[in-house]
């Protein structure tokens, strides 16, 4: 599998990368973890004439707590994330969904800023980074930004991000409280992608009942699906199994599913409601542990 | 005696694995020659096109582009098309070119090659290659190729039907029909598969302008076969100018015993710009262009008398052979399937017709198992189908019919004879290891719970060894299918095997040595096994079909009865000893009742080649050949039971334990075995749940890379329990079968069984491979 001819940069300081994004605007990449662009380069389906290497920016990978957000460099890989201590004990939903991406070879080079920047639509991190409510910081020549993962992401392989803007890092809020999340995936057998992947985040109030929820969906859609007529379900009502059970049974709703070679549009209906109801369950039982 | 006797059986490790592990095999494309330049090819996207025009005017103008070739430039260099091995009566065998001129006629048929200084240059180049294309309505599917309305693939097929065969007796199976107690109906299919050899194919030729000579390094299963086909069929080359070289080989499972358009090409273009060309397919190369397996749709229904004994059985199969025919194509879905409908049972009438057909696909070829595993999925299917309308245990419907251990050799109603067998004690020893009651018990109190266990048997028999030469030249193959070998001892009594087998992770290197070691009596150590270099090796009919152990390997041996024989006469000179009372023992000749009277193999060895003392009119020397020709073919058997569980929310399958008793014969290296057996079950289990080629009515194939086409990893699979029982064959002195493909042919039908057991309360019988979630969910939802 041969490229088409292109430039390789490997810019030392942001400012670089930024002045090499400005010059080249639409005709180059840039390149974190390498696990989907190369692939597409290698098909050509991607012929970028110049590949900006962020991976000697400063800064950019690490995972760290400051003030009650937890703050994850982009090019931080996935192995990194799964096998963080900082990440299993405070944010689990996180690690177990690095944990099942692609296989070890695509974990130890990706990175989670190239997966959400990539917005591929059977990715899981945009499912887990839309219910966490999580944020990117994005830095261009015309200074910093910060964009919620559910702002960030439009389509299939499509993004707010501008020609001449970085994705830097991952935020997210730390939930407190009785909180809980979970993350629920059925991989494909090939690719390993979602064919449908639910993560859900549970805040109980008082009472124990269902205070806030947040529900996104990967895998079904051209694009990661917050599924609020779920959340909306779950709303002040106790987290009993016939609760969770029902409110899940709404999560293809408002899909337009097609059938394909992994199933009819029903099953597919089917596998959205099932992986909704376990995600639910065990982001409930997180929650009931503190 | 004691040690030499344990090297033929002896888990001995495989002596080519230091150089596989530490990345120092040689595989075609690390064939580095200087001056090479590199090729690749231009393929249509569309299923079926008429090639109006191609314009490579830009193409050439690029630095470093040498040339683009067409298929006209082939015509006009009178280029041959490439030749079908295996010719049916009435068969169509359309010209099948190495470069399309007319049309393409299918996604990925080669229209140009480009030829550059580099990998990168030449694949730049081919883009702009400009190929005016008018698209063509397309047929892909199986079934619908033989509809009215349906395109025509070439002119020469009407109808698209390449070939109609039948075998067995119409009238008599008919009238079994008519007469049966029960008859139960099925449509049965055997989805296209995708071989994905982890070494994609590759070839690199080098013609010398000054003398005539061309080698071509080639990515082939049987590199003689390679040279005869290239040299007489398609580029008019003499096996004496032609050198074919199979170095290591990155795994077959069949796809590369063919011949294919890119080594003909390269070899031509090697001739035509006196440079090295080397082609290395690119990973959806080989899914677009690699021969593809399997295909078959089938109507199969099974007739039982009111005890439940088998009284005959009818299949009419259409087989999908894609665009071309490949090499041995049309053997595949006749001789290899029909034949094998018996499976183990005493089934006294059969009759099975298939057409084969012609579709907008890629070639469809022998994949491992070759037209068995389809014949043993439909058979162990209907077994099953028959078992549940009979309302009775799969396992007693089998024992009740299977051909009993006093009947071999069997003659079937298909045409062949069973060498041996004994189907009872290996189904016994499987429901042993697995513990079938215990598990039928669990199965009942897990389906009190709500849970879905399935327990799946097939018992299967397979055909290996090919084949008598005679046998086979009578049902239409163009070739012989003995195998050589050469046995050269050397002065100090180091020993090379050249050998007409070819090994591309079957291990012969060390399971050829064993043989040899044995009958010698010297270590592995001192024993090289040389093959797939037709410049080395007398002649040879290559790796396929499970026979390089019970042909090949039986040919060595053969070459070493003649050595010893020729040793025992020198040793018996040199000892002043008759020739009837010399030992061969150990690495020692000595003389009966005598044992410090001898003389080691490496004396005689030194003797014969210095010939100081020989005995009179005995030639100098010590190295022999032998041509083996079986007299039969060797029938392998066994038993699999596979146990999974359906998870009824989402379909999902777990493969919960998998037992596979398996009688090949002797055996020469019980872990080599066992390393296939694993991988074959693998790829079966595969089959059954994963894996499928599919097209779309475009004919644009959309399972085209590992992203949808599901290769199994290490994890998707369970440790299996794997044994065997030992039924030597009298078909060759080492009483081997050979185990090549065992697990794919049994496995498919007992993970099929399993499942669709684990559905019986839901009253689901039959749903069609690959058993994904999505099919299982499908089938079950509302019941």
């Amino acid at each position: 599998m041969y490229p088409a001819p292109f430039e390789y940069h490997a810019p030392d300081t942001v400012k670089e990368a930024l002045a090499l994004l400005d010059k080249y605007q639409d005709d180059c990449k840039v390149l974190a973890g390498s696990q989907s662009l190369v692939a597409l380069m290698k098909l050509r389906l991607a012929q970028p004439a110049h590949l900006i290497d962020l991976r000697k920016l400063p800064g950019m990978v690490g995972i760290s707590e400051s003030g009650g957000t937890l703050q994850i460099g982009a090019l931080t890989t996935h192995r990194a994330v799964e096998s963080s201590q900082l990440v299993r004990s405070r944010l689990p939903v996180l690690a177990e969904a690095a944990a099942q991406i692609g296989d070890a070879q695509v974990r130890n080079m990706g990175t989670i800023g190239g997966s959400l920047a990539h917005a591929d639509p059977a990715a899981d991190y945009p499912a887990v980074g839309v219910a966490l409510d999580a944020s990117v910081q994005i830095v261009s020549a015309r200074g910093e930004r910060s964009l919620k993962v559910d702002q960030l992401i439009t389509g299939p392989l499509s993004t707010t991000l501008a020609p001449g803007e970085i994705l830097t890092q991952v935020r997210v809020i730390l939930p407190t409280g009785r909180t809980g999340s979970a993350y629920e995936k059925l991989p494909h057998s090939a690719s390993h992608f979602a064919i449908v992947g639910v993560a859900a985040a549970v805040a109980l109030d008082a009472k124990g009942n269902v205070q806030a929820s947040r529900v996104a969906i990967t895998g079904l859609a051209s694009k990661v699906v917050r599924a609020g007529w779920v959340e909306q379900a779950l709303q002040g009502k106790a987290p009993d199994a016939a609760a969770l059970k029902s409110a899940a049974a709404r999560a293809a709703e408002r899909l337009e599913l097609r059938a394909d070679l992994i199933g009819s549009a029903d099953y597919k209906a089917n596998l959205a409601a099932v992986y909704t109801e376990r995600a639910l369950k065990r982001a409930v039982a997180r929650a009931l542990e503190k | 005696m004691a040690e030499t006797q344990k090297i033929f059986g002896a888990s001995i490790k495989r002596k080519e694995d230091p150089r596989f592990l530490t990345g120092r095999g040689n595989f075609t494309d690390d064939v580095k020659l200087p001056g090479t330049t590199y090729a690749v090819f231009v393929r249509s996207p569309h299923a079926h096109a008429r090639i109006r025009s191609i314009d490579s005017s830009a193409a050439k103008a690029l630095k470093g582009v040498l040339a683009v070739f067409t298929g006209k430039d082939l015509a006009d260099a009178k280029v041959g098309s490439l030749p079908c091995g295996w010719l049916l009566p009435g068969i169509k065998v359309p010209p099948h070119l190495p470069l399309a001129a007319d049309k393409a006629r299918y996604m990925g048929d080669a229209v140009a090659v480009v030829i550059a200084e580099s990998p990168y240059i030449a694949k730049d180049a081919a883009e702009l290659v400009d190929v005016d294309y008018q698209v063509l309505q397309a047929i892909a599917d199986t079934e619908k190729s033989l509809l009215p309305a349906a395109a025509q693939v070439h002119d020469q097929a009407p109808g698209n039907v390449c070939f109609n065969w039948s075998i067995g007796d119409k009238a008599k199976t008919e009238a079994a029909f008519k007469s049966a107690a029960k008859v139960v109906k099925q449509r049965i299919v055997n989805q296209r598969l995708i071989p994905n050899a982890m070494e994609p194919r590759a070839s690199l030729a080098s013609a010398n302008p000054a003398t005539g000579d061309v080698t071509l390094w080639v990515t082939s299963q049987n590199p003689h076969v390679h040279r005869l086909l290239i040299g007489a069929f398609v580029l008019g080359i003499g096996e004496h100018k032609l050198r074919v070289i199979s170095p290591d080989v990155g795994g077959g499972f069949g796809s590369k015993i063919f011949v294919y358009p890119e080594e003909c090409v390269v070899t031509f273009a090697s001739r035509k710009l006196s440079r090295p060309v080397k082609w290395t397919a690119e990973r959806r190369e080989s899914f677009m262009a690699d021969a593809h397996g399997r295909d078959h749709v089938s109507d199969a229904e099974i007739a039982f008398d009111e005890n439940g004994k088998i009284v005959g059985l009818r299949v009419k199969t259409i087989a999908n052979l894609g665009a071309y025919l490949s090499t041995f194509a049309p053997l595949i879905p006749s001789y290899l399937y029909g034949t094998m409908l018996s499976g183990v049972y005493d089934i006294p009438s059969i009759y099975c017709e298939v057409t084969g057909v012609f579709t907008n696909t890629a070639p469809v070829d022998a994949y491992r198992g070759a037209g068995r595993p389809e014949a043993a999925f439909l058979v162990e299917r209907m077994v099953d189908l028959g078992a549940r309308a009979l309302d009775t245990d799969p396992v007693e419907l089998r024992r009740k019919n299977f051909i009993p251990k006093e009947k071999f050799p069997y003659q079937t109603a298909v045409a062949f004879v069973y060498d041996s067998g004994d189907h009872h004690g290996a189904l016994e020893k499987a429901l042993e290891i697995a513990d079938y009651r215990k598990l039928r018990e669990e199965q009942a109190q897990a389906r009190k719970n709500g849970r879905y266990l399935g327990i799946g048997v097939a018992t299967y028999v397979e055909v290996c060894g090919p084949a008598p030469s005679q046998a086979a030249g009578s049902l239409g193959a163009q070739a012989g299918l003995y195998e050589s070998a050469n046995v050269r001892v050397h002065p100090t009594g180091a020993v090379t095997v050249f050998t007409g087998s070819h090994s591309h992770g079957q291990g012969h290197e060390t399971t050829f040595a064993q043989v040899a070691a044995q009958e010698l009596g010297i270590p592995i150590e001192n024993i090289e096994v040389v093959h797939g270099d037709t410049a080395q090796i007398p002649f040879g009919m290559g790796t396929y079909g499970s026979r390089s152990a019970p042909v090949g390997a039986t040919a060595v041996y053969l070459s070493l009865q003649k050595i010893k024989e020729k040793a025992r006469k020198i040793a018996a000179h040199l000892l002043e000893a008759n020739e009837n009372d010399v030992v061969f023992e150990d690495g020692k000749l000595s003389v009966k009742g005598s044992p410090d009277r001898f003389k080691t193999f490496g004396d005689v060895a030194l003797m014969a080649y210095l010939a100081h003392n020989l005995p009179k009119g005995l030639e100098p020397g010590l190295e022999f050949n032998t041509f083996f020709d079986p007299p039969n073919f060797t029938f392998p058997f066994g038993t699999h039971i596979a146990v999974v569980e359906v998870e009824r929310d989402t379909g999902q399958i777990k493969l919960e334990r998998y037992v596979a008793v398996d009688d090949v014969g002797n055996v020469i290296n019980p872990m080599i075995v066992d390393g296939m057996v694993h991988g074959g079950i693998v790829q079966g289990v595969s089959q059954a749940l994963w894996e499928a080629a599919v097209y779309d009515e475009n004919g644009q194939l959309v399972t085209g890379s590992m992203m949808n086409y599901t290769i199994p990893r290490a994890d998707d699979v369970i440790s299996f329990e794997t044994a065997r029982t030992v039924t030597p064959t009298p078909v060759n002195p080492l009483g081997v079968k050979g185990a090549g493909e065992t697990g794919t042919i049994a496995s498919t039908a007992a993970i099929a069984n399993a499942v669709m057991d684990a559905l019986a309360p839901l009253g689901v019988k039959h749903i069609d491979m690959p058993l994904t979630p999505g099919r299982i969910w499908d089938a079950i939802k509302g019941r």
